[in-house]
């Protein structure tokens, strides 16, 4: 025991001998705030579930006889005259990056105790949540009126093209629009001074359910979109 | 700094987002351009575990934590891979078993514009 390094009965380790020291002895095992380790342990749950429903479509995908719709087409934009495959995608996926760089911004802006700063990015990340939701509405709504893409069929191929995508689309996008109201919340909270006292670390937990979002998103785009 | 607190130069925060914003261009770009076949999967699937690599470790901070945590989130997905692989090799017999028993799919499809009729 003389050797362990610890400050105030906690080890400080780094690597596997920290690891074993953090879970051997009945002791609090992870050194953040709870709060923050309960918002991971609930990142770990939804990522099973986003995994599920990107593995049932792999499946449903891979299995059926009749040709895929192609996402580069479905998913194609009009721009004076000419058609720019995936281009509403693409800058959704920009419009999310954007947001998830001002909330890294704002986490920063948090721990330097300045609330009017940290307030405003945290208003900015979840006004670029709301333009990313206006977007996918347009996209539904196109999809839908137009198109003619029904979760039972579609004109342009394989009949369950519509329920993957309105699943998982759908799923991700309440997963955005919670996360608008989240920030906003945290945002007015930061604003009044209630974190004063207990510390910003708040602004750092909203920002891994935010980061998350942008997450799922990179593997939506990879598979639903361009694969 | 105190337990948990994550605090670390800007300047690594933009440079993250800057990579971020190249990569998504580049992935983009394997669609604009139609690369096809191993080319183009192998490309979207370096480019988004690029990505998710760096929103995970920076943006949510992970890189700095304790390997504990580390451990506890980022072990248990590995179980998923499990799961991914059943359901390919399941997708394949089922695609199989239904040429075998159904044959090649005859049905025409007229492209956008027309209404749903299944």
């Amino acid at each position: 025991m003389a050797h362990d390094a610890t400050v105030a009965g906690q080890s400080t380790d780094p690597g596997m001998k920290g690891l074993v020291d953090d879970w051997a002895s009945d002791r609090q095992t992870f050194h953040v705030p709870w709060g923050k380790a309960m918002m991971w342990i609930f990142l770990l749950s939804d990522t099973f579930i986003f995994t599920c429903f990107l593995t049932g479509y792999m499946n449903v995908r891979s299995s059926t006889r009749v040709q895929w719709p192609l996402p580069s087409e479905v998913f194609a934009l009009d721009v004076a005259g000419v058609t720019v495959p995936l281009l509403l995608i693409a800058i959704m996926t920009f419009v999310l990056i954007t947001s998830s760089g001002t909330m890294a911004l704002a986490v920063n802006m948090g721990y330097r105790r300045d609330r009017a700063k940290t307030a405003a990015l945290m208003f900015v990340t979840a006004a670029f949540g709301a333009i990313f939701v206006g977007m996918q509405a347009f996209e539904w709504s196109k999809l839908i009126i137009e198109e003619g893409v029904r979760p039972w069929g579609n004109p342009m191929g394989a009949p369950q093209f519509g329920s993957f995508f309105f699943m998982i689309t759908g799923f991700h996008g309440l997963h955005v629009s919670i996360g608008v109201i989240y920030l906003a919340v945290v945002a007015i909270k930061v604003l009044r001074g209630d974190y004063e006292s207990r510390g910003y670390e708040i602004v750092e937990i909203t920002g891994l359910y935010w980061h998350f979002v942008d997450l799922v998103w990179v593997f939506i785009f990879a598979f639903f979109y361009l694969w | 700094m105190a337990e948990g607190q994550q605090e670390h130069p800007l300047k690594v925060y933009f440079w993250i987002w800057t990579l971020l914003f190249v990569f998504s261009t580049f992935s983009y770009l394997v669609d604009y351009f139609n690369f096809q076949g191993y080319l183009r999967w192998t490309l979207i699937i370096v480019f988004m575990l690029l990505k998710a690599g760096f929103i995970i470790a920076i943006f949510m901070h992970m890189a700095w934590e304790r390997l504990a945590l580390i451990y506890a989130i980022l072990g248990p997905p590995v179980v998923l891979l499990l799961l991914i692989g059943l359901m390919a090799v399941e997708g394949d017999y089922t695609v199989l078993t239904r040429l075998n028993y159904f044959g090649e799919d005859t049905t025409e499809y007229v492209g956008h514009g027309e209404a749903a009729e299944h």
